[in-house]
């Protein structure tokens, strides 16, 4: 490498894709690039020249506009573009001017078909919509299998190691001083060179096995033997040990299997740490298979509330271990879920069996199956026909707020919205719901609108579910008939729009204008859940999770071909971005939000980001016409 | 002393120079260096061919000092082009100085392998030819060019280059409104290569390597063109 070009190469490198490439690829990126000044106000591109070279922003900051003017995007320092273009027919079809003085590196378009063809990873960047969507999402879950957690990460302290030659009641003291149940043995016999390792002193010793409490109790206090015995006279000669870098999994398995509860953990042969069998009971702990065992033996409201932390080391554990957005999502609703039935079940305890049947339903997220750690509850009573409200609403009305006031402290706040079945209009005999849910489509006012985006997500969660699948059954056969209402929906669906994408560490509006936060939620995922269910409800599916909902809409003609698998790419990556930032937030010991700072999100998640916000735009006037408002007659 | 002023601060008739230079040189390859660089003044700078050059030199001194390195980077004012970039690394005739190394970056051992002017000097002059010379402050490369020159093959080597710190002079040192800054006791700008590249929204590089503070040069002289001339300016205007 011509080291006079070392500098280029390395600014190359501070940015995707180009962060990618090996260094013979960057040498020769470097070694061919070629540089223009452009004056702020200067246009870069103009519409239908040709183009031959990939422009990279050395310095700078450059508009890039749609054919109409439009701005499309605002790019900084590292920032590519023309790439499209050069993918295609070569000839600009975006635009592009200096916002302000601007030094571009072009590349010429055969080093750029070159790393192209021959880097997977620059390709996938530079390609549009589906593939690189695509990619990341299937990046995100590779990831999943090298994030099995290894032994290592279980070892909390150094072991307790102990000569043979010591007394057993040297080993008792220091295992009593140390707070410890098991000590390491060593010896400096070298009878096993599968277990010798040096100590920092240079020292050589050999692993000759494991001392636990239970020795302590069956060999020597059973046995009456002196205090003075040598601990290599107890120790067994079996060792059973575990290299760090093997999963919890096969140190569970190697216990199991070898009648162990201590396994010595190492690292190549130095001693490095023990496991107990405790220390695997505690991880599994976190997981959210056992936080939903657990909600269910809780005796009481108290009980729950003290999990809260536990739900929290669930999710983020889940996230660290490559979960996607669907299976974090269902977690957290069925934990979501399981609170609700062990709230119901203790009031029912209390209060006596039910006077009518009834059923109580999960709305939004939790029906959706799409619950985040950041949520409040939205519930309701779907109360037998032979209710009647002086004999049994004093019942229900307790029985809901029991509930309501449990999942409060649990951390699954009020919703502001008042949408509860502690509200007596959401807690209604199922006769009432049918006649809401019908007006609801028959005249598509705003307020029933803003009801039917909260109540046509829905599930039961406790009692009779057929009360549920009754209103579900309603909503799939009256909403594809009912033109008004459908175009009404797709209207709605359209209140909360995406930013363009982002700017240095600002995010960037259509119009321009930079704001220092984007809350994902508002403008990418809730956007997106609107959307997916106007197509849903179009199509008279029963679906109540979004990519099932996909599915169905998939077996329909709605969306043009190949839309769909976009949308749910789309959903994906914005769900997990929300998501693992929280799980950041979390971690850093910040109360989690929906909100995300530019400076926190990574180069390429930007990239990925600024492509999802363009697809759920489109998407978004897409819906407007496909469910147009019907000529009155 | 008005008229000395007058002639100092305009070119000389690079012209004439030229095609004289063309028809006297005695070597063969410098005549047809001269023949070859004979653009016309009027030539718009967008149309012409350039070529950024920089060297680094133990000293400031042409009579006492030598070359260490050339870079050079040919472009236009629409293309700065990488690829075709020449380097030399070249061995000077005096042993280096110890405090040079400091000032140029360049090692005892990265030159003993090196080659002597004499050697890449054909390279060079073909490299140059049919291309104006851009340079920031030319009382380097000029004068350090044509000592080496005159000492080797006994030829003076002059031509037309684009000063990039002279254009700056103008507009910082020379306007009405420099003078007046002057009058009020203000600190003249920096015309350095960084600190003017600064003033266009430049990027900064490390400076001292021949090749990148040539790529440098090429860049500011892009960026003053678009900022303070015209792509019709003749290069006659600019040349010095």
């Amino acid at each position: 490498m011509d080291i006079e070009l070392l500098e280029i190469r390395e600014q190359l490198a501070r940015f995707a894709p180009f962060d990618g490439l090996s260094d013979a690829h960057l040498d020769s990126v470097a070694g061919r690039i070629e540089v223009a000044y452009f004056k702020a106000g200067s246009d870069i591109l103009q519409l239908g020249d040709a183009i031959e070279d990939l422009h990279y922003i050395r310095s700078g900051a450059v508009e890039i506009f749609w054919r109409n003017g439009e701005l499309y995007n605002r790019l900084s320092e590292g920032d590519i573009f023309g790439h499209y273009s050069l993918l295609r027919n070569r000839k600009v079809h975006l635009p592009a001017k200096a916002l302000e003085d601007t030094l571009i590196y072009f590349i010429p378009g055969d080093v750029f078909r070159e790393l192209c063809d021959q880097d997977e990873h620059f390709a996938d960047f530079v390609e549009f919509g589906r593939t690189r969507l695509k990619a990341a999402v299937e990046e995100q879950h590779k990831s999943n299998d090298m994030m099995i957690t290894r032994v290592r990460k279980l070892v909390s302290r150094r072991p307790l190691m102990i000569e043979e030659s010591a007394s057993v009641q040297e080993l008792a003291q220091r295992m009593n001083e140390e707070n410890v149940s098991s000590a390491l043995v060593l010896t400096t016999a070298e009878d096993d060179p599968r277990y010798q390792f040096n100590d920092p002193d240079g020292q050589s010793w050999t692993l000759k096995g494991i001392v636990t409490d239970q020795d302590l109790r069956n060999r020597v206090l059973a046995e009456g033997r002196s205090v003075s015995t040598r601990v290599g006279e107890i120790v067994s000669s079996r060792l059973i040990s575990v290299q760090s870098d093997k999963s919890v999994h096969e140190a569970m398995l190697s216990m199991l299997r070898n009648n162990v509860h201590h396994l010595p953990v190492l690292h190549r042969r130095r001693p490095m740490g023990v496991l107990h069998l405790s220390d695997i009971i505690r991880y599994e702990t976190h997981s959210s298979l056992y936080l939903v065992s657990n909600i269910f033996h809780q005796p009481d409201a108290k009980g729950l509330e003290r999990l809260k932390p536990d739900v929290r080391e669930a999710f983020v554990r889940m996230v660290e271990e490559g979960a996607n957005s669907h299976m974090v999502g269902s977690a957290l609703s069925t934990i979501g879920r399981s609170f609700t039935r062990r709230l119901l079940e203790l009031a029912e305890e209390e209060l006596g069996p039910p006077p009518v049947p009834y059923c109580f339903m999960a709305l939004g997220s939790m029906a959706r199956n799409e619950q985040s750690i950041v949520t409040d509850q939205d519930n309701a009573l779907i109360l037998d026909d032979r209710f009647d409200p002086t004999l049994h609403d004093d019942y229900f009305a307790t029985l809901a707020k029991r509930v309501s006031d449990g999942l409060d402290a649990c951390g699954y706040t009020y919703c502001k919205g008042d949408v509860m079945a502690t509200n007596r209009q959401w807690r209604q005999p199922l006769a009432v719901w049918k006649g809401y849910f019908s007006d609801w489509i028959d005249n598509p006012n705003p307020e029933h609108l803003l009801h039917s985006s909260i109540f046509f997500d829905l599930d039961s969660v406790h009692g009779e579910e057929a009360f549920v699948e009754q209103l579900q059954d309603l909503v799939a056969r009256k909403a594809p008939e009912s033109p008004l209402f459908l175009a009404a929906m797709a209207r709605n669906a359209l209140g909360r729009t995406p930013p363009l994408g982002f700017f240095r560490t600002f995010v960037m509006e259509k119009d321009g204008k930079q704001n220092n936060t984007i809350n994902i939620k508002r403008r990418g995922t809730a956007p997106m859940v609107d959307l997916i269910r106007a197509h849903a409800l179009a199509c008279g599916s029963r679906a109540q999770n979004s990519f099932e909902r996909l599915d169905d809409i998939a077996k329909t003609q709605l969306l043009p071909a190949g839309t769909g698998d976009k949308i749910r790419y789309a959903f994906e990556f914005l769900s997990m971005v929300r998501i693992r930032h929280q799980a950041i937030d979390l971690r850093e010991d910040q109360e989690p939000d929906n909100n995300i700072a530019p400076s926190n999100v990574s180069d390429s998640e930007r990239h990925h980001l600024k492509d999802a916000f363009q697809l759920l735009s489109n998407a978004q006037k897409f819906l407007k016409f496909r469910y147009p408002m019907p000529s009155r007659r | 002393m008005l008229s000395l002023r007058s002639l100092k601060s305009s070119a000389p008739n690079w012209p004439d120079y030229l095609a004289r230079r063309a028809g006297q040189a005695r070597d063969p390859r410098v005549a047809d260096f001269f023949a070859s660089s004979q653009l016309a003044p009027e030539t718009p700078i967008s149309e012409a061919p350039l070529v950024a050059m920089d060297m680094e030199t133990t000293g400031l001194d042409e009579r006492r000092h030598a070359i260490v390195s050339i870079g050079l980077v040919p472009f236009s004012l629409g293309r700065i082009r990488l690829a075709e970039r020449r380097y030399w690394v070249v061995r000077p005739p005096r042993p280096l100085l110890r405090q040079s190394v400091a000032f140029h970056h360049i090692t005892d051992s990265e030159i003993v392998d090196a080659p002597d002017l004499d050697e890449i000097i054909d390279e060079l002059l073909a490299a140059l030819a049919g291309r104006l010379v851009v340079v920031h402050y030319r009382h380097i490369e000029r004068p350090f060019l044509d000592a080496a020159m005159q000492s080797r093959r006994s030829e003076s080597l002059r031509f037309p280059m684009i000063d990039t710190m002279s254009l700056e002079a103008r507009i910082h040192r020379q306007s009405l409104w420099a003078r007046f800054r002057r009058w009020m006791g203000r600190p003249p700008v920096s015309i350095r290569l960084h600190n003017s590249r600064v003033r266009y929204g430049l990027p900064p590089y490390q400076g001292h390597h021949a090749l990148i503070d040539a790529l440098a040069t090429a860049e500011l002289l892009q960026a003053q063109i678009a900022a303070r001339h015209q792509p019709g300016t003749p290069i006659g205007q600019l040349w010095s």
